[in-house]
């Protein structure tokens, strides 16, 4: 009977300090919890609550259903604009730029004397790329007659008027998140690093040329990161804002109205708080939906080591 | 000898490319600093000089003193109080959070760490709306809160798993000694951890400084008093008022708003390569 006694209190004395374990485990992560119940948890279900009324936080909300969402698909032609824009912004920027990355972490594979500095100033745009700054020198320097058209006229192209043109204003856009290929660059570097040697020793062994290499060796290798990159670099194109705002003010004629620009016309400058909330639901299934493709398309591509 | 003498050559392109292709990445950034001491006759003359006849300090002062009543003195102040409360908020938090999931033991730590990093891929625009409504509720409107808050609150994915990689880092028999020693479970993070994180801190720091300092669309949402305005919003404003007529105040504006982060940059670059290249995020 001692035995059994002795046991439970075992048990209870292990409970006991499980219990406080976990009481000062969460007290210890509660500005994170605070955080998450209150900034994203909570916004989120108030989001989705919103998206089915009329508010415009000068009245109280009224529920209207599935009317915002009814509207927003078929009746809003602007919406169907941002969306295209966004779309085709997202797919070309991401990929060119993810190459782009990755064909410049490729050049700084092998040591070299100054390879620190040559990556130290490739990341520098990626530093203050998103800044106002950097949207002021940029519509100066696409500016009618500013440096680019300049350059163009030495080499005796004609003048673009990059601001006043839907596609050319995409197309600076497109340029200014090019530019900032810095991160990914690192971080491919940074796997290639981590590459053994070997494996090259080996493929040269067997009489593979740099290219077989590449391609069966280093692509492969690196293509969780690709992914990785790839799914990040999309939902952060999908959410791009400051450079379409201030440099082409989602123009000209809409050719620039990215969904996140679109949005926030619609929440705070016509105030339809509900619409807007609507319409971060759909960006958040568009997302989810090509999040969820791409991971699909993984076991096709991607190649985890066998670990 | 011919295999020495194609790797010079390979070397020769290596060092040509790499070099023209720098000038092409640094080329805006040289523009807006040489611009700044132009005449805006001078820029409109020649958009793509980069080296000014004479130096002219003028734009600075001229740009400084802003535009209408305002000048940039309030937007740097505005700046810097609320840079500086995030980047305390965000060193505390993010550090203190990380140090749980690091290094406790509770219930659910591996549904909340998916929690944790399954914000990492939520669009900010989720949350932009609710959360507006709720500090205009509490008349946070127009305050500095909004900002600076939230940075106390975790400091966001980035930061926290940033640090967590870096505490998996020390060896656990410190935490073990201390603990024998009679030291709290905060105790080990106050006296232990805390001040052995501090290389990784000073990227946490220099992240956080840069975007806070970079952020334009919580300023722009929250912050409609001019007296209130940061660097980034008077520097919209500025662009707004004066396109087209007045570029060299304009440009000198930018070159000063920048200044602070291409400083930071250049002192601080190794923390942050190692950041970007070890949580493999942003």
């Amino acid at each position: 009977m001692t035995d059994v006694k002795e046991l439970d209190d075992f048990r209870k004395q292990h409970r006991k300090k499980a219990l406080k374990e976990t009481l000062t485990g969460y007290a210890i992560i509660s500005p994170w919890l605070i955080g998450f119940f209150f900034l994203t948890v909570g916004p989120v279900l108030v989001s989705l609550y919103l998206s089915f009324t009329d508010y415009n936080i000068l009245s109280s909300p009224n529920w209207i259903g599935l009317e915002n969402y009814r509207n927003i698909l078929t009746n809003d032609t602007r919406f169907i604009q941002a969306l295209r824009v966004t779309l085709k912004f997202v797919f070309i920027s991401v990929p060119l730029r993810l190459s782009f990355a990755l064909l410049l972490a490729l050049l700084f594979k092998k040591e070299r004397k100054g390879n620190r500095i040559f990556t130290t100033i490739y990341y520098i745009p990626s530093v203050i790329g998103g800044s106002v700054a950097i949207s002021v020198v940029w519509r100066q320097l696409f500016n009618l007659n500013g440096a680019v058209n300049g350059f163009l006229e030495m080499i005796g192209l004609s003048p673009v008027s990059w601001l006043g043109n839907p596609n050319a204003a995409l197309s600076i856009l497109i340029l200014l998140s090019l530019w900032q290929f810095g991160s990914p660059m690192l971080i491919f570097l940074a796997g290639l690093r981590q590459i053994p040697q070997e494996f090259y020793e080996a493929a040269s062994v067997d009489g593979a040329n740099k290219f077989q290499q590449f391609f069966k060796i280093t692509l492969p290798i690196l293509t969780p990161i690709i992914f990785f990159n790839l799914v990040m670099q999309l939902i952060g194109g999908f959410m791009t804002f400051n450079q379409a705002f201030l440099i082409t003010k989602g123009g000209p004629l809409d050719g620039t109205l990215f969904y996140a620009v679109y949005l926030y016309e619609v929440a705070f400058e016509f105030l339809r708080m509900g619409y807007a909330a609507a319409m971060a639901w759909i960006l958040l299934v568009i997302i989810a939906i090509i999040t969820l493709i791409l991971f699909a398309t993984q076991k096709y591509w991607v190649h985890y080591g066998e670990e | 000898m011919n295999e020495k003498k194609r790797n010079r050559i390979t070397n020769i392109i290596w060092y040509v490319f790499v070099i023209g292709f720098s000038f092409i990445m640094v080329y805006p950034i040289v523009w807006m600093i040489a611009s700044s001491f132009m005449t805006d006759g001078e820029i409109f003359a020649n958009p793509t000089n980069l080296i000014p006849e004479t130096i002219i300090w003028q734009n600075y002062p001229d740009g400084w003193a802003g535009f209408g009543r305002v000048g940039f003195d309030t937007f740097f102040k505005n700046s810097l109080i609320i840079t500086s409360i995030a980047v305390v908020g965000n060193t505390l938090s993010a550090s203190l959070v990380a140090y749980g999931f690091a290094r406790l033991n509770f219930k659910f730590k591996k549904v909340l760490f998916a929690c944790l990093m399954g914000t990492v891929m939520l669009p900010g625009q989720m949350t932009l709306i609710p959360q507006y409504i709720m500090f205009n509720s509490i008349g946070w409107v127009n305050t500095f809160y909004p900002l600076t808050v939230p940075a106390f609150l975790g400091g966001g994915p980035f930061f926290i798993f940033l640090l967590i990689q870096f505490i998996r880092g020390i060896p656990r028999e410190l935490d073990e000694a201390a603990i024998i020693d009679g030291c709290s479970t905060f105790g080990v993070y106050r006296r232990i951890i805390f001040p052995l994180m501090k290389p990784a801190l000073i990227t946490v720091c220099i992240f956080a400084f840069m975007w806070t300092w970079d952020d334009f669309l919580g300023p722009l949402i929250y912050l409609t008093n001019t007296n209130l305005h940061t660097v980034t919003l008077g520097l919209r404003n500025f662009m707004d008022a004066v396109s087209g007529t007045s570029w060299g105040p304009l440009l000198a504006m930018s070159t000063l708003s920048l200044a602070p982060q291409l400083i930071l940059y250049a002192f601080f670059q190794k923390h942050l390569v190692q950041g970007i290249a070890t949580t493999g995020l942003k």
